[in-house]
């Protein structure tokens, strides 16, 4: 059974669903359930299952665990599942536009560009806005990036490594900009900025969350519509002109809506490294270059590796936190090479 | 192909690049958030009497300037070697991961094994992190096909930073003492070290600039190809592995004194490669004085930017290596 049909009675509406796709994406977001469960029931303070359930869903009797879990675990929880997911799709989506197994929002100065956005939002205003504009400054901040990497990029067309090496010089110099606001800026933000910088989820509260919320529905849920794009554009400019799409207009709309997803994810936690990478590579390998289902499938992906890292970040050198950007960079980098070995040939 | 066609011309532009590097450790001497006279100067070396006109000159300018040089130099030469050896317009030292994959080394040496900043154990630790990602880099780049040799090192080189720059600011926040130690260091900074820190490193400095200027005819040949060098009798093993050698004790001794200061083994041997040409006798003084020039410049131009507060160097010679970055990427290597 490859594909399941559903069919209206007056056959009003018909389509298939590709079996492997939905299984294996519900398996993934059933472990992201459970993986999600999992870091709120562990951690310094051990709270047995029933209790998170009885805070969650009843609220009440235990005011220890109440403030445990919604003050702390809850909203780092929710930040990292919409931080991984907005990643992993804002991945998917470049490594479709741009047809390079190696595009990642990190390499196309995203995430450098909403970093430095938001250590100069911080440093400049030291607290005295709110953070509610973070999101939107570390977008600007990301889309004039990318817009100054695309327009730097282009020689009669785009090819990807130039789009990449060129990436990486603009990364370097916002990273600079970062620094400078490090240095130049009071010294009791730099611990905190420090923190940032590694790409953490540490110490984010409620507020965090309703702050990123509607940037992300709004986002994730434009990336939905365009499944039938992306895979139309993996196929070729020629290909994909010749099935009757406007190529051009939307790769634009499509890397909008990527360097937005990232870019408000990473003024949230800091450059988290390598999730856009990894995640689309594993939700291809799994079933294949549809995009209706691999969409869903990064996002759990990318969910999965955040809370992951953050989880082990939390548990590995406790009391310390280590920041869950190093995890997902020990994990990447190699991955990264990996890659780079294996496309040797075209490369 | 160069400006600079004549051996006469040569040798006149490399006096006046001598006399500039003269002017400009002047300036980074005498001016500052202190203002110096040269009599002040003069007398801090010939009548030095405790002062703290004198003791700002010795402790704090001297080393400063004496770094910047030493460390301009270095990381040009090692710069345009690399650039040489994978015969890639792109490669730099920082830019392959080794500046980001030393600083790691040195932060997991100075966490884990309790070791203090500026000591010598520090740069053999430097020595080795250079070594291990030097090593790892051009593995990476010998296999596969060789005319994608440069993306694929660059590419590499991009993953090592991204990797060790994670990996550093993990230990950092791990350790707090780490970081109030590491944090100036880590951006890039010629400033805040003493000269006993300079005195430890420029014997290993040294010796990487002897052997640079005494294997640059071998280099010449290097850097014509494999095959082509081979065919005219080379041991291309073996320069190759000097060449590694060379570049590790440069980099890896500048990292140790300055931290992971970037591009400035992208930019100047590019500038000095339109100046006197692909000739390494040439090139490779060339790149040392326009190298401590650059430093010198960017660090004595940073003590008054921000007016007081001092921007660390690294800061400065990242914004100006990246139009070179560009230019670069647009121009030459992608087919």
């Amino acid at each position: 059974m490859k594909y399941i049909t559903l069919r209206g009675k007056s056959s009003r509406f018909s389509f298939q669903i590709h079996a492997r796709g939905l299984i294996i994406t519900i398996i993934a977001m059933l472990s992201l359930f459970v993986l999600s469960l999992a870091s709120i029931s562990y951690g310094s303070m051990y709270i047995p299952m029933k209790d998170v359930f009885s805070v969650l869903i009843l609220g009440v009797d235990n005011p220890t665990y109440e403030m445990v879990v919604m003050n702390l675990r809850l909203p780092r929880l929710l930040m990292a599942l919409m931080i991984g997911a907005s990643l992993g799709v804002a991945g998917l989506m470049l490594q479709a536009v741009i047809r390079n197994p190696l595009a990642s929002p990190e390499l196309l100065g995203v995430n450098g560009g909403g970093s430095a956005a938001a250590v100069t939002f911080i440093t400049l205003t030291s607290g005295s806005l709110s953070i509610h504009w973070l999101p939107l400054v570390a977008i600007s901040g990301a889309l004039i990036t990318a817009i100054l990497i695309y327009l730097f990029a282009w020689k009669d067309g785009i090819s990807p490594y130039r789009l990449i090496l060129i990436g990486l010089g603009i990364s370097t110099a916002a990273g600079s900009i970062t620094m400078y606001m490090l240095v130049a800026g009071p010294s009791f933000l730099a611990t905190q900025i420090i923190t940032w910088m590694t790409g953490s989820v540490y110490g984010l509260s409620m507020d965090y969350v309703w702050t990123l919320l509607p940037w992300f529905v709004v986002f994730m849920s434009l990336s939905f519509f365009m499944t039938r794009h992306l895979n139309a554009q993996v196929l070729g400019d020629a290909t994909a002109s010749s099935v009757g799409q406007s190529v051009e207009r939307y790769r634009l709309l499509i890397l909008f809506i990527s360097v937005a997803l990232a870019g408000s994810a990473v003024g949230m936690s800091g450059p988290i490294a390598f999730v856009g990478l990894i995640a689309p590579h594993i939700a291809r390998s799994l079933i294949g270059p549809m995009h209706g289902w691999l969409i869903p499938l990064s996002a759990s992906i990318g969910g999965m590796l955040l809370v992951g890292a953050d989880y082990i970040g939390r548990l590995l050198f406790q009391p310390t936190e280590i920041p869950a950007g190093v995890f997902t960079a020990v994990l990447g980098a190699p991955f990264f090479i990996y890659l780079l070995l294996q496309n040797r040939k075209q490369l | 192909m160069s400006i600079l066609a004549s051996t006469r011309s040569k040798w006149i532009v490399l006096l006046l690049g001598i006399a500039l590097l003269g002017a400009a450790s002047l300036c980074s001497l005498l001016f500052g958030l202190e203002r110096f006279t040269l009599a002040t100067l003069w007398n801090s070396f010939t009548a030095f009497d405790n002062s703290r006109e004198h003791l700002l000159i010795q402790t704090v300018r001297v080393p400063a300037t004496l770094i910047a040089i030493t460390v301009g130099a270095s990381f040009a030469i090692a710069g345009a070697i690399l650039q040489a050896m994978t015969r890639n317009p792109l490669a730099d030292s920082s830019l392959l991961g080794i500046n980001s994959g030393s600083s790691m080394f040195i932060v997991l040496a100075i966490s884990v094994l309790q070791i203090d900043m500026g000591t010598q154990e520090v740069i053999w630790v430097s020595f080795i992190g250079a070594s291990v990602i030097a090593i790892f880099i051009m593995a990476i780049g010998s296999i596969g096909s060789e005319g994608n040799m440069p993306i694929r090192i660059t590419l590499a080189g991009s993953a090592v930073t991204a990797l060790a720059s994670s990996v550093t600011s993990g230990v950092m926040v791990y350790d707090n003492f780490t970081m109030d130690q590491a944090l100036f260091w880590l951006t890039g900074s010629v400033s805040g070290r003493t000269m006993a820190h300079w005195m430890s490193v420029a014997p290993y400095v040294a010796i990487g600039l002897i052997i640079a200027l005494a294997m640059a005819r071998a280099i010449n040949v290097m850097a014509m190809g494999n095959d082509v060098a081979k065919g005219l009798g080379q041991r291309t093993l073996f320069v190759k592995f000097c060449c590694l050698f060379t570049v590790i004790l440069l980099a890896g001794g500048s990292v140790a004194l300055a931290g992971p200061i970037a591009f400035i083994g992208l930019m100047i041997p590019h500038m000095c490669r339109s100046l006197v040409g692909q000739d390494h006798v040439w090139l490779f003084p060339y790149c040392a004085i326009a190298g401590a020039i650059l430093l010198i410049g960017a660090d004595t131009v940073s003590r008054f930017i921000l007016g007081g507060e001092y921007v660390p160097v690294g800061v400065i010679t990242a914004f100006l290596g990246v139009p070179f970055l560009i230019v670069i990427a647009r121009r030459k290597i992608l087919r």
